[in-house]
């Protein structure tokens, strides 16, 4: 870590890439990104500092912390989104694939591509099924009809809702369920092949057998995704999770495999936030 | 560490702990009068010791069952999910424990029928660490005390090495004169008893130790129990 705070030094000495850890059955695999002592502000306010850490390879890195910690930020800053906004800017590196994510000149189109988000509420687009899914690819890839057929079932399929959508790929997608909704979403996403996958608390507004199915879908979605969720949810984040981040007034405290992170955390302030004793 | 948000959660803790602190209460009143009972010869004693084996038993089952519900609807994590874990293996121990002190009572109880051979020296001494160590250890428990914890987990030695010294003086008696057999026998096991309490108390201090530090102490523990060889001792130990 960089820098010494009021509220200590982030753990990131017990990240340890590519190799076995000691005390959990999980090894964490190769960084796919790799932040380093990144900034963010809305204006004038400083929402992430000096911000340190590895997002491993196809993993789940979940990461924590109370309202306002600055998890939230930091998933808008790997996609870029608060680009949108004026007064809004990123300093320090978020790299992946070479290229820093922050940097002014960075390609945003080559990287939405690369990272794609899911967000807390299913945002299915006013058309079929079958446009939804088809509409995100269009604007990356030029496909024959059969091509994007092909590719759209293989999308549903990969987002555990294809068996239930097939005979209706022309019906509205405004007349699934919540559950169904989220992972036409998360088809969506990945119908664009990403490299990355970005979950903005993806199952809050979902009930809880949709939840599970929804991370069930997070498991095998990492055999070849690498995976970044924020959650509220202490206990999704330790069943989904293989590398767990908390934050806590815009600083990472502390990362670790998620094991040790939800049976011996380090920092007093981690060991508070997620015992239930805050404030 | 400060108070749960949830204020009942912290009761329940506070009640575990004291379940936990009053079962280990009660393991070291039934060491503490077994080896009275042995001692004294008082079979009375012993048979109230024998009775009152039920009472950690159900303790034991009551700690085992508060801490399923905890785990089930507080869904602790971190120290929390520690200190509970180590209540419930805590509890195992201290059954085992008792059971212990209990067969020792029963056998007391032969032992007063039977001609005394040699000097119960050893037992008292013996006892007396255990009782000691057992003791410390429920106080680290109540006071999440990992230092404590550590000093019982060192602190078995002594105990081992008395209870070589028993062993080998028991030998002795029963290839002296094959009559104190019975009797040896019978001291052999209490002695052995008296052991593995201390071998469990050391189980406790661990237990205690993780779930305050949240980091397990070595896996070799100084241990001095020497009698599996002392007769024939295997090539090359």
């Amino acid at each position: 870590m960089s820098s010494t705070t009021e509220t200590g030094v982030a753990d990131t000495a017990s990240q340890s890439f590519g190799g076995v850890q000691a005390r959990s059955e999980v090894a964490l695999n190769a960084p796919r990104i790799a932040i380093k002592n990144l900034e963010f502000f809305y204006g004038d306010n400083r929402a992430l500092k000096g911000i340190d850490f590895l997002i491993p390879d196809r993993q789940v890195t979940g990461m924590i912390g109370p309202s306002g910690c600055g998890k939230s930020t930091l998933l808008r800053v790997l996609n870029r989104m608060y680009s949108l906004y004026p007064g809004q800017r990123a300093t320090g590196e978020a790299m992946i694939d070479g290229m820093n994510i922050v940097a002014p000149d960075a390609d945003l189109n080559a990287l939405r591509a690369k990272i794609g988000m899911v967000f807390q509420k299913p945002t299915p687009f006013p058309m079929t099924i079958y446009e939804n899914i088809a509409f995100g690819i269009r604007l990356h890839e030029k496909l024959s009809r059969a091509q994007m057929d092909e590719r759209i079932e293989w999308a549903l399929s990969r987002a555990a809702i294809w068996d239930e959508v097939k005979d209706r790929l022309d019906a509205s997608a405004l007349g699934l369920s919540g559950g169904q909704q989220q992972r036409l979403c998360i088809a969506r996403t990945i119908a664009v092949r990403p490299e990355v996958i970005l979950f903005d608390e993806p199952t809050s507004a979902l009930d809880p057998i949709s939840t599970l199915k929804i991370e069930e879908l997070i498991d095998e979605l990492k055999r070849d995704f690498t995976i970044v969720i924020v959650t509220h949810n202490m206990q999704q984040a330790a069943r989904c999770a293989d590398q767990v981040a908390f934050f806590y007034l815009g600083e990472l405290i502390e990362v670790a495999p998620a094991a040790q992170m939800f049976t011996a955390p380090k920092h007093p302030k981690t060991q508070e936030y997620i015992t239930g004793r805050f404030g | 560490m400060s108070e749960h948000i949830v204020r009942s959660y912290d009761e329940d803790l506070r009640k575990l702990r004291d379940m936990t602190a009053r079962m280990g209460g009660l393991a070291e009143r039934q060491v503490a009068d077994a080896t009275r009972a042995l001692v004294r010869r008082d079979t009375e004693l012993a048979s109230e010791v024998v009775q009152r084996d039920v009472q950690i038993d159900a303790l034991e089952r009551e700690i085992e069952a508060f801490c399923v519900k905890l785990l089930a609807l507080r869904q602790p994590m971190a120290a929390d999910l520690r200190v509970i874990i180590a209540a419930m293996k805590a509890s195992n121990d201290l059954e085992r424990i008792g059971d212990y002190a209990a067969n020792g009572a029963k056998r007391s109880i032969v032992l007063a029928s039977l001609p005394s051979i040699g000097s119960l020296n050893g037992f008292e001494r013996m006892a007396h660490l255990v009782q000691e160590n057992l003791k410390a250890a429920m106080d680290a428990f109540v006071n999440s005390d990992a230092e404590a914890a550590h000093r019982v987990w060192e602190a078995d030695e002594p105990i081992d090495a008395i209870y070589n010294g028993i062993f080998r003086e028991l030998l002795t008696f029963m290839m002296e004169d094959p009559r104190n057999i019975s009797a040896a026998t019978h001291m052999l096991f209490i002695a052995k008893n008296l052991e593995r309490i201390g071998d469990h108390t050391t189980n406790i201090a661990e237990r205690i130790f993780y779930a305050v530090r949240g980091d397990s102490l070595p896996d070799d523990r100084p241990k001095a129990d020497q009698s599996a060889y002392a007769v024939v001792r295997p090539a090359g130990e």
